[in-house]
């Protein structure tokens, strides 16, 4: 069995995303989705450094230092962007108003819980950023990982091994680079890997 | 007659003393207010608590803050270099010298605002469950169980705007607002760097601090 590429799983995230919605995307896989969003609808992709309404990465050559995303990234806006600060950002997420966040993941556990923030790379400082914010606050919180660590072991797991970022939220969706349902009822949202 | 402008980085930062509290904005370089950070660095302040989103970028910008340890806590939530080896200030972190207090950045971006409004606390759901919420109080909302978080205050809170007049109204550009709002209701003295001080007042639903919440204001070149 081929697992599926980080583009391919974002592809199959982003075929979800439905019209009309407010969407947060996390660093790594999940910020690939909007890629594979689809183009013609008014989907509003959200930034909790204070964008709603993030448009294509810039061009090279292009790029505005004052026109960055969450990861940093150098963006543009789209059609009816909205500019706010971080706490109106925040409140936005924290307030219910965000349909959807997808995270990255290192674990999740059988009963919903993520862990994704903190690694425990030995001699490294603590990143904790607004993962915890979107894990507590959006509406669905749908995970996007690989099936499997690059060891081979799985990230679907009873328990998680690694520091929670939030708990028994996991529920809506989860992707991940699988193809068969050998675990169907065991995890929740299995049904959309 | 309001003049909140100043003419050196010397009038702007006048009155930091040793043990203050700085909180200082920017997101991914976007309003971080370089030239006053610099400034500071070149300041003999020292057991600094610093408020900030990451520590990253001070440390890149004012180096000698944390290789001559004049920073004795850090309020944030991203504590880490780049790289794979650990950065000064990890290092001090791990040994003890510098106080870390990690907060999640919708928290962290709550206790400013909360700490700007006259609200010493407030309840989040946000870090329940998670090891940022351990030692805290907690009580149940709705069948909820949230988290308290305190608010913020500072001594002073440097940030970046674009355009600024002399009765102290800021306007951004792009995504130099993050922490600034907040941090300038947060804090004692802000002072605001800006890339064009004008002559004529801003129009009064034109910006997005109004001066009732700035102390100085200095036009600086963009030095990044």
């Amino acid at each position: 069995m081929t697992p599926l590429s980080r583009n391919q799983i974002a592809w199959r995230a982003a075929q979800d995303l439905v019209e009309g919605w407010y969407v947060n995307l996390g660093m790594g896989m999940p910020v690939l989705a909007a890629n594979y969003a689809p183009k013609d609808a008014d989907i509003m992709f959200q930034s909790e450094n204070g964008i709603v309404g993030v448009g294509p990465v810039a061009a090279p050559g292009e790029e505005d230092l004052d026109y960055v995303d969450a990861g940093s990234q150098k963006i543009t806006l789209r059609e009816g962007a909205a500019l706010v600060d971080s706490a109106m950002a925040f409140a936005m997420i924290r307030g219910g108003h965000i349909d959807v966040t997808m995270l990255g993941g290192f674990q999740v556990a059988s009963n919903g819980d993520l862990a994704n923030w903190d690694a425990m790379i030995p001699n490294k400082g603590a990143l904790v950023g607004g993962a915890m914010d979107l894990a507590a606050g959006a509406k669905s919180v749908w995970v996007v990982m690989a099936h499997l660590t690059r060891d081979g072991e799985p990230r679907l797991v009873e328990k998680c091994l690694y520091p929670v970022t939030g708990g028994r939220r996991c529920r809506q969706g989860l992707y991940r680079s699988c193809r068969h349902r050998g675990d169907a009822g065991r995890f929740p949202g299995q049904g959309n890997c | 007659m309001i003049d909140k402008r100043v003419e050196t980085v010397e009038q702007a930062l006048d009155g930091l003393f040793d043990g203050c509290s700085i909180m200082i904005s920017g997101f991914g370089g976007a309003g971080l207010p370089i030239t006053l950070v610099r400034a500071l660095e070149a300041t003999s302040v020292r057991n600094l608590t610093l408020i900030l989103n990451s520590i990253r970028f001070i440390e890149y910008t004012a180096p000698s803050l944390f290789t001559d340890k004049r920073v004795a806590k850090a309020i944030c939530s991203a504590a880490r270099s780049p790289g794979k080896e650990p950065g000064i200030y990890e290092r001090q972190i791990q040994s003890g010298e510098l106080e870390l207090e990690l907060s999640p950045q919708g928290s962290f971006a709550e206790r400013l605002r909360a700490g700007g409004a006259g609200i010493p606390a407030f309840f989040t759901p946000t870090a329940v469950g998670t090891k940022l919420a351990e030692g805290k109080e907690t009580r149940e909302f709705n069948g909820q169980t949230c988290v308290m978080e305190t608010g913020l205050t500072a001594d002073f809170a440097i940030l970046r705007g674009q355009t600024a007049d002399r009765w102290g109204n800021v306007a951004f550009r792009g995504l130099q607002a993050n922490f600034g709002p907040a941090m300038a209701m947060a804090a004692r003295t802000t002072i605001v760097e800006v890339t064009e001080l004008q002559e004529e007042a801003l129009p009064p639903n034109g910006s997005h601090i109004p001066g009732i919440f700035t102390n100085r204001i200095i036009q600086l070149p963009d030095e990044r």
